[in-house]
């Protein structure tokens, strides 16, 4: 079980408040992502449910017993580091033993876990390395060995990924994802990546400036994010955000429209200068620096042939665009 | 990158490099040769050298005089011994100083060394008058104490520079791990730590070898270790600058093999956090 409750937790550092106040609900079973960009106190967040930080006020729950003020060894949770944080004279044997040793099992039932965690994570024949002798995508494995042994009531992961090379990301990323369906834990997972967050989540939590902007399934924050801050952040390339005249014909103080939303011909709702292309072979990104609105990011197929210069029409899709108020709250 | 340096240059530097390193050497040099002259050949003036009477007679005299290998064993257990003790308290000390800084952790860290600033003298009555009255006047136990109290700025201020250099998110992991705070100092920072705390306990094993100013208030005869037994020579019948020699030579031999052997491992330790 790893139901994990946090009530009006808050978080400061000396004058500073990191999380003024958070509620939040994480089921059993949920992968959730806290996202936001850096500085957010996403990875205060994290670590205040590990138990690395004291809680200023409010409280932390775990399976309903209250949590707050337990040291982290007995809160029954597991975490993977971005930098790995193994231990660097034990062989990956003894690090991934090293929580059932704390533990206190018996070295028979010891070698049992440690051999079953390096069948499924592919280091039935690095056990007797150092983590020095290991690559970086290897050190992520036992890593998240030493994790799943302890069968902890929840994961927490913070950043792990942000150390490797691009292709290994996507590989690792498809590997916890399997892992999470096949252990139906808890884990909660902190990026600053919206793309490890839309791809891997049940359950995004998107957090700025130590507040909750929005929280909900990957699909609900593409379709209807709750403010411009998460219209913004969530997709890639970002939502374009247009105010002035333009909003205001549509009642609002600022609309949004995302790039894949509008479509691109000779002429238009919308006329534009096209200023950088970029081809990525599937698709075509455009900056158009459209008449009285600034510049629009436009995604258009990848036969589309534009280039600097060319004069083109955009036409926003119908029901797309998005109006938000004076507040940066969407509007119905 | 290398510089290059000119022959005649580098001639010069091995040159200037081997002096200073006799200038040092040649003290501890000159009392191993007088060891071997007799009494008459040490006191000889101009000094002899090449024309000396060489003998192994003083060396045989002090072994037959005094009772070597109890000073000996003192020495042994009072370095080793408030080496120990020094590190069981100043590993827990360094730890909360590197990994849990309060807001006066530097001041204390500056007092402590303020400490050695002091000259030992200034609390010598208070010391003496101590130890005679709590019975550890000229006991091992009332030595380990002391030394151990005046190297203890020393082990703290070098271990707490070698937990600084550790990363805090092993320690971390091992408190995810369900690491007891004892079971985090025992079997994950004490082994990461293991070359720093290493070249500590040398160089506080030959501090509390060398160190003679308490030894030699503080004991009389069953605690003396080897710089008591090195006094002992310059008694009440005069010098004998050979024997007094062949006595120092005994006494040093042990602590310069130990440092010989362990060179690489200090000056490692000692330069530990110098360069990144």
């Amino acid at each position: 079980m790893g139901k994990i409750s946090l009530k009006s937790v808050r978080k400061a550092f000396g004058e500073v408040d990191v999380i003024p106040s958070i509620d939040l609900d994480i089921e059993d079973g949920e992968f959730v992502v806290f996202v936001g960009p850096s500085g957010c106190g996403k990875s205060t967040l994290l670590r205040l449910i590990a138990g690395l930080e004291d809680t200023t006020s409010g409280t932390i729950a775990i399976d309903g017993q209250d949590a707050t003020a337990l040291p982290p060894s007995k809160r029954g949770l597991a975490m993977v580091f971005q930098s790995y944080a193994l231990y660097p004279h034990m062989t990956v044997r003894k690090n991934i033993a090293f929580p059932l040793k704390m533990a206190g099992m018996t070295q028979a039932q010891q070698d049992a876990k440690v051999e079953a965690a390096a069948k499924v994570l592919n280091l039935g024949s690095y056990l007797e390395r150092k983590p020095g002798q290991l690559s970086g995508g290897q050190r992520q494995r036992v890593a998240i060995g030493r994790a799943i042994v302890r069968e902890p009531a929840a994961f927490l992961f913070d950043e792990p990924l942000s150390n490797l090379d691009a292709a290994l990301r996507v590989n690792m990323r498809q590997e916890i994802s399997e892992l999470h369906q096949s252990l139906k834990t808890t884990m909660i997972y902190v990026t600053h990546d919206q793309v490890e967050a839309m791809t891997m989540a049940d359950k995004i939590v998107v957090l700025n400036a130590g507040r909750i902007e929005q929280v909900g399934s990957p699909l609900d924050l593409y379709h209807a994010p709750a403010n411009v801050f998460v219209a913004s952040f969530i997709g890639s390339p970002k939502m374009n955000i247009i105010g002035g005249a333009e909003a205001a014909k549509h009642g609002a103080t600022s609309v949004g429209i995302r790039p894949e939303h509008i479509d691109v011909g000779a002429d238009g709702t919308w006329m534009g200068t096209v200023g950088l292309s970029e081809h990525l072979g599937s698709d075509t990104f455009l900056k158009v620096e459209a008449d009285g609105l600034g510049t629009i990011t436009v995604r258009a197929g990848g036969e589309v042939r534009m280039h600097h210069g060319d004069r083109i029409g955009m036409t926003p899709q119908a029901g797309k665009m998005l109006r938000f108020g004076a507040d940066g709250r969407a509007m119905a | 990158m290398a510089r290059a340096i000119p022959q005649r240059q580098r001639i010069l530097y091995t040159l200037a490099a081997w002096s200073v390193g006799l200038l040092i050497f040649f003290p501890v040099l000159w009392t191993i040769l007088t060891s071997f002259k007799t009494e008459a050949s040490a006191v000889a003036s101009p000094p002899e050298f090449l024309g000396a009477d060489w003998t192994l007679e003083n060396y045989a005299e002090v072994w037959a005089r005094s009772d070597y290998p109890r000073f000996f064993w003192n020495s042994v257990v009072i370095s080793i011994g408030s080496t120990l003790l020094g590190l069981a308290i100043a590993i827990p000390a360094a730890w909360s100083m590197a990994f849990v800084p309060g807001k006066r952790t530097k001041d204390l860290l500056m007092w402590m060394l303020s400490t050695k600033m002091m000259p030992a003298v200034g609390v010598l009555i208070p010391m003496y008058l101590l130890f005679l009255w709590t019975g550890l006047f000229d006991t091992r136990i009332g030595l380990v104490l002391a030394l151990m109290l005046m190297n203890l700025p020393i082990i703290v201020w070098m271990l707490y520079t070698y937990f600084k250099e550790i990363p805090a998110e092993i320690l971390e992991a091992a408190r995810m791990d369900g690491a007891s705070l004892r079971n985090e100092i025992i079997h994950v920072l004490t082994p990461m730590a293991v070359p720093g705390i290493a070249s500590t306990m040398l160089l506080n094993i030959i501090l509390a070898w060398n160190e003679s100013f308490w030894t030699i208030t503080l004991t009389t005869v069953d605690a003396a270790p080897l710089s008591a037994f090195i006094a002992s020579f310059s008694a009440p019948q005069g010098l004998f600058y050979a024997k007094l020699s062949a006595a120092s030579t005994m006494a040093i031999a042990p602590i310069l093999i130990l440092g010989w052997f362990s060179q690489k491992q200090l000056v490692r330790g000692l330069t530990f956090g110098a360069v990144k």
